[in-house]
């Protein structure tokens, strides 16, 4: 379990990153937290002939949030999402969401961006922006691209990014007052990825249901919005009766994957389940 | 065959230059071109944490880092731990609690649960049991190592 | 105050808490990396091996003279296999070495492999028990007929008879999943040839240096002496390093013939796919029970996928021999039949590990248990109280002699201390509340320490059993034991030296234990079978004692009495009663150096050798899970474990607690976690520790143990043997807890592990609610 031989470049700024992106063609691959891609390269899965080290490049290294967006720079790692960063909503959830994430020394080198780049299905923060519409930006040898999660998504390891781009920010629409949000997962062991797992945000208002994001991960190829149960939650009481019936909505819409820990059958019934207890996080939380 | 690069790795506050492939990882370049054989490896794809070693503060895979990118950073590795014949508390504690029985696991425990300590003494029990749960072994069944990082716990408080 | 019996730190641990201990790893850089082309598909023939210019592989071709293993078990009902080094013609599962490479480095050796193109043609594969055994099944071996390599039957005329009477007749099918051993430390080795003596050495990770050696210079034709087989720190093995195996063979045929050093380090993906496995077996089990609930006979027929090859040196008879032997457990019961038959099947072989069979006939006896207790309306205590053996020594069904042991106690003291009533109510508030909590017991026996006369009934080539001791004291008082048993993490250079310091009137940090070398120790076997404490402690024990009388004799001369009235103690030989005495390292001195006053004495110096070869000594104990199924997702929570165990005399209480609790939590994976998957083409599915779920501290809760110290004669140290004990009870314990938790679903749980999804699917299946 040795990588295959690879040309090693860390540049040192976003644009020399792009170019030698675009010099080197399809068989380059950008390294960022290396978390899965190293990985994939010990076992020989992944054969890039050259690395794109985007490690040395500060510029990328950033969280903030202004003007109501949490802005999240490629080289953000999962441990600076283990403490609040935002007010509001996501300034629980997000930690929570985290600590789901793999293991303690994964998460201190592994990026937010990189995984939106890998686009495991059952990625944690594939489903964060997913669900909260957020905002991914590429950069690439001509310009910047933004382009909306759901359209970013396209499939198992497959998404809008091109060879010769970088996810280089995210940005993530910030809840306003009003919202609660609850996630939930099942795997067969802590940090292992999620065979199934949803993240809810409702928004109440006067005892009702005035709005609602239900994003599921780990089920679908890809990290999906539940629509219709979406629509079934707003303007019902936010109780145990809505969240069911939101649940069976999210089981019967989704089209599951099949693999040896979870067959669609199960699948379907893991989505059923975390959609309730998501739904009933975000009450409690 | 890719060529060689040279590399300073700064290993336990002591200067290793080499020269690898780009694709040595950092726990073979630990291993074999700097000869601290202590870093062990246990699966290569980052899941049982043998390989973990201390890289600027933060616990890591070694096997999931290549050894270019550690130029410039402070590494530690389980040679790095006692003080001369003095164990830290971390390898103390493991001995008086036997917290160990192949061995093999061992390092990589140490190196995690003193990145879990120097970050945070007082780490609750949930929160210990959840962290140390990112490495594995096959012979204590985990309940040693739990109680002797607590034990460690309060003597780096 | 004797050192045995005391938690005395270890005295392994210095080097591995500072990464000084020298592992297979550490010790093969330096030498020429070899790695293997491995067969990708599961059955089928070697059309065409294409090795580049430039690249140095070695190929079944190349080599002449060598022969395949062919382990043997002297009966009718076992049909021998043998195993190529490297195949020529066909090829049986997924992952057989097929082409070595040699490179300079690891990477380098890994492109060989990737450089070699091997066309295969594929031919139909057999995987599991169904396909494996029809008629017209593909013959994983020409000459298995259905694929069955051992068919071995018991039947008194007393069985039929006990079924046709009894009051009750339960039938339960019970299927336990393929595991890994999973060492830590993967298997490896290094060859080096010396050319000054001709010799070559392997360095390998292993559990038995002197049958390793004894395997490896058959196949090779060499003379034993040729050979020096070392173990280094050992990271791990629970059987799984026990068996020499074709890559060793390789790596010295290389030494030899290049003159060189040649080392392998498995990785995890071959592990995972090609060490060996355990555990594949089917068991169709039958109970007749009387009225109140008393045992009355047994049959059963148990089935045990031995993968494509055998193991050497306890063939592919050790699963099915050892589950038909040891069936009957802990209960007394007077009828039992039994047809246990390996099916060779084109997978991983399979060789023993931690617990052989016995976590499966545990988990079908104790199932079969907890159903008929149900039938009976019983609970699960009761049928357990009116079915353990309270008598011995006992001779089971399968004429096996029990030593004293502690059941019943184990049982009550269980039950008690999990408050049985307290847990039913408290199972019932909860279920009250859409939670669904279970409580299980699992009581066993364990059949440890057992010698040439236990293997001896199995009719094998080589029969395995004895150990031997060598213990020396040096001019300078330090003692050094050198054993034929090679430990693999279980502590006995701290548990052996308090034994031989009780013997000595020593201090157990004055003796060296000498092991995993084979020009260093006298033959012996290994650690396996929860046998290290029980025969090399007995043998140490005796080996000692011998030197003891030694010390007494020649302290005798100095002090200038008799030998009887001299007492070793605290590092010093003194007079009974008396003021007189002499540092023991004083007379180690003139042992040595004054030998001419010691002219009574038979020989010069300060040695002495043992043997010990015990029938066995039966452990037992009774596990109790408490568990929480989530019936939404089909995942357990394990709330509590307990185990109340005897094994004996506690050497190294400590110690004793670590294996007891690794084992558990061995028994826990196989019970809830791991399991190898094949499809039915024959290909692996779990090679990565992604899909091969160990589990962690997360799912691991805190493990109670409570000991029961029952001392029998059949142990020269009293001490039991307590290796594997954990790995047999627990599967039993937390599956019938599972099973408790989910019964008033009406669903039925007969199998292991009970991966979520599997549990989710007989509770969907049971409560008929779909989404």
């Amino acid at each position: 379990m040795k990588p295959a031989p690879f040309a090693y470049h860390a540049p040192r700024s976003l644009a020399d990153a792009v170019r030698l992106l675009t010099e080197l063609g399809d068989d380059a691959k950008v390294l960022a937290g290396g978390q899965s891609l190293v990985a994939a390269m010990n076992f020989r899965l992944a054969r890039p002939a050259a690395l794109v080290d985007i490690n040395r490049i500060a510029s990328l290294d950033f969280v903030n949030s202004e003007g109501g967006t949490l802005r999240i720079g490629a080289l953000a790692r999962h441990a600076r999402f283990e403490r609040p960063l935002v007010e509001g909503v996501l300034g629980g959830l997000l930690p929570y969401v985290a600590r789901h994430i793999a293991h303690l020394p994964i998460r201190s080198r592994g990026t937010f961006a990189g995984s939106l780049a890998h686009a495991d299905p059952a990625s944690e923060w594939c489903l964060v922006a997913r669900t909260l519409d957020a905002e991914i930006v590429l950069t690439g040898p001509k310009a910047e691209r933004r382009v909306p999660a759901a359209d970013y998504f396209q499939g198992v390891f497959t998404t809008a990014l091109r060879s010769d781009e970088i996810v280089s920010e995210i940005r993530i629409p910030l809840p306003g007052a009003g919202w609660h949000g609850g996630f939930a997962e099942f795997s067969r062991r802590a940090g292992d990825f999620a065979l199934a797992m949803c993240l809810a945000l409702i928004r109440i208002e006067g005892g009702r249901i005035a709005e609602a994001k239900i994003g599921i991960g780990g089920g679908a190829d890809r990290p999906l919005r539940i629509a219709a149960a979406e629509r079934a939650l707003v303007g019902q009481a936010p109780d145990a009766a809505a969240f069911a019936a939101a649940a069976d909505i999210a089981a019967r819409e989704i089209d599951p994957m099949s693999d040896i820990h979870a067959d669609a059958d199960y699948r379907r019934d893991l989505v059923g389940a975390m959609t309730r207890r998501a739904l009933a996080h975000a009450l409690r939380a | 065959m890719t060529d060689k690069i040279a590399v300073t790795l700064r290993v336990n506050a002591r200067d290793y230059r080499i020269e690898v492939e780009p694709r040595r990882t950092l726990a073979d370049a630990i291993r074999t071109d700097c000869g601290l054989t202590g870093t062990h490896l246990g699966c290569e794809h980052g899941v049982c944490g043998a390989c973990t070693v201390i890289v600027d503060g933060h616990a890591v895979r070694s096997c999931l880092m290549f050894a270019v990118q550690a130029e410039g950073s402070h590494i530690r590795t389980v040679e790095g731990l006692a003080d001369g014949e003095r164990l830290s508390p971390v390898q103390q504690a493991f001995h008086d609690h036997h917290a160990l029985q192949c061995g093999f696991c061992t390092p990589g425990f140490l190196m995690l649960a003193t990145a879990i300590l120097e970050d945070n003494p007082r780490i609750g029990a949930d929160d210990l049991r959840h962290a140390l749960a990112s490495n594995l072994c096959r012979c204590t069944g985990y309940h040693n190592i739990v109680i002797a990082v607590q034990a460690a716990a309060e003597k780096m408080r | 105050m004797t050192w045995v019996g005391r938690s005395l730190k270890r005295f392994e641990d210095a080097p591995l808490l500072t990464g000084r201990a020298r592992f297979m790893a550490d010790a093969a850089i330096g030498a020429r990396a070899v790695r293997f082309v491995r067969s990708p598909i599961a059955a089928g023939r070697i059309a065409r091996i294409d090795i580049p210019d430039g690249v140095s592989a070695v190929t079944g071709a190349d080599l002449i003279g060598v022969k395949p293993f062919r382990p043997r078990l002297n009966r009718s009902d076992f049909t021998p296999i043998e195993q190529p080094i490297l195949p020529t013609d066909r090829v049986r599962f997924v992952g057989e070495p097929v082409v070595a490479v040699i490179a300079e480095t690891p990477e380098a050796a890994e492109d060989a492999v990737d450089s070699v193109a091997v066309r295969f043609e594929p031919t139909p594969a057999v995987t599991d028990f169904v396909s494996a055994l029809k008629a017209d099944a593909p013959r994983v071996h020409d000459h298995a007929p259905a694929n069955t390599v051992v068919d071995a039957k018991i039947r008194p005329p007393a069985v039929e008879a006990a079924f046709a009477t009894a009051a009750h007749t339960v039938a339960i099918a019970i299927r336990s999943g393929r595991q890994s051993a999973f060492p830590l430390e993967t298997r490896g080795a290094r060859a080096d040839y010396d050319p000054a003596t001709g010799r070559t050495t392997l360095t390998v990770s292993t559990q038995m240096p002197h049958i390793v050696r004894t395997g490896l210079a058959d196949v090779l034709g060499m003379r034993e002496d040729d050979l020096r087989v070392v173990a280094p720190a050992v990271g791990g093995g629970f059987g799984q390093k026990m068996c020499p195996t074709p890559e060793y063979v390789v790596l010295i045929w290389l030494a030899r013939r290049l003159k060189g050093s040649f080392a392998w380090i498995e990785d995890r993906h071959e592990n995972l796919m090609a060490s060996f496995h355990s555990r594949d077996q089917a068991h169709t089990v039958k109970g007749a029970f009387a009225a109140d609930g008393k045992l009355l006979a047994i049959d059963v027929d148990l089935l045990c996928n031995i993968g494509a090859y055998s193991c050497f040196p306890v063939t592919h008879g050790v699963e099915p021999l050892m589950a038909m032997a040891e069936f009957p457990g802990p209960y007394d019961f007077p009828a039992y039949a039994a047809r246990a038959r390996a099916i060779t099947t084109n997978t991983c072989p399979m060789a023993p590990y931690r617990g052989v069979s016995r976590p499966a006939i545990t988990l079908a006896m104790e199932r079969l248990m907890d159903t008929a207790a149900a039938k009976l309306g019983l609970d699960p205590v009761a049928i357990r109280r009116r079915n353990l053996v309270a008598t011995f020594p006992y001779t089971s069904a399968t004429g096996i002699k029990y030593d004293a042991g502690a059941y019943r106690e184990a049982l009550e003291i269980a039950a008690e201390k999990v408050d049985l009533p307290g847990f039913r109510a408290r199972q019932m508030a909860a279920r009250a509340e859409g939670r669904y909590l279970g409580i299980g017991f699992a009581t066993f026996n364990e059949r440890t320490g057992y010698g040439t006369p236990a293997f001896a009934p199995r009719m094998m080539d080589v029969t395995l059993g004895y150990e031997t001791v060598e213990v020396a004291m040096d001019p300078s008082g330090f003692v050094e034991a050198r054993i034929g048993a090679s430990p693999h993490g279980q502590g006995l250079a701290t548990t052996l030296a308090q034994i031989i310091a009780d013997e000595l009137g020593v201090a157990p940090d004055t003796i060296r234990v000498i092991h995993g070398d084979t020009d260093r120790t006298p033959y012996g076997w290994g650690t396996f079978a929860s046998r290290g404490i029980v025969i090399v402690g007995g043998a140490c024990k005796i080996a000692a004692a011998k030197l003891a009388v030694r010390l007494r004799a020649v302290a005798a001369t100095l002090l200038q009495t008799e030998a009887g009235k001299v007492e070793l103690a605290d590092g010093r030989a003194a007079l009974a009663g008396g003021p007189a005495s002499i540092p023991i390292a004083e007379l180690a001195r003139a042992a040595y150096h004054q030998a001419h006053q010691f002219k009574d004495q038979p020989d010069i110096g300060l040695s002495a050798r043992a043997t010990y070869d015990p029938d066995g000594t039966y452990s037992n104990a009774c596990h109790v899970a408490i568990v929480e199924v989530d019936v939404e997702t089909g995942g357990v929570r394990l709330e509590r474990f307990l185990a109340v165990e005897d094994a004996g005399r506690l050497v190294n209480p400590t110690i004793v607690d670590g294996q007891v609790r690794g084992g558990i939590v061995q028994g826990i994976a196989n019970a809830l976690f791991e399991e190898i998957l094949y499809d039915q083409a024959g290909n692996i599915l779990t090679t990565s520790l992604m899909d091969y779920a160990v589990p962690t501290a997360a799912e691991i809760p805190p493990i109670e143990i409570h000991h029961l110290e029952t001392i029998t004669d059949a142990s020269i140290t009293g001490a039991k043997g307590v290796g594997e004990g954990g790995a047999i009870g627990a599967p039993a314990a937390v599956i019938n807890a599972v099973a408790d938790a989910v019964e008033s679903l009406g669903v039925a749980v007969y199998e292991m592990p009970i991966a979520p999804q599997r549990l989710r699917a007989l509770i969907r299946a049971a409560t008929g609610k779909k989404r």
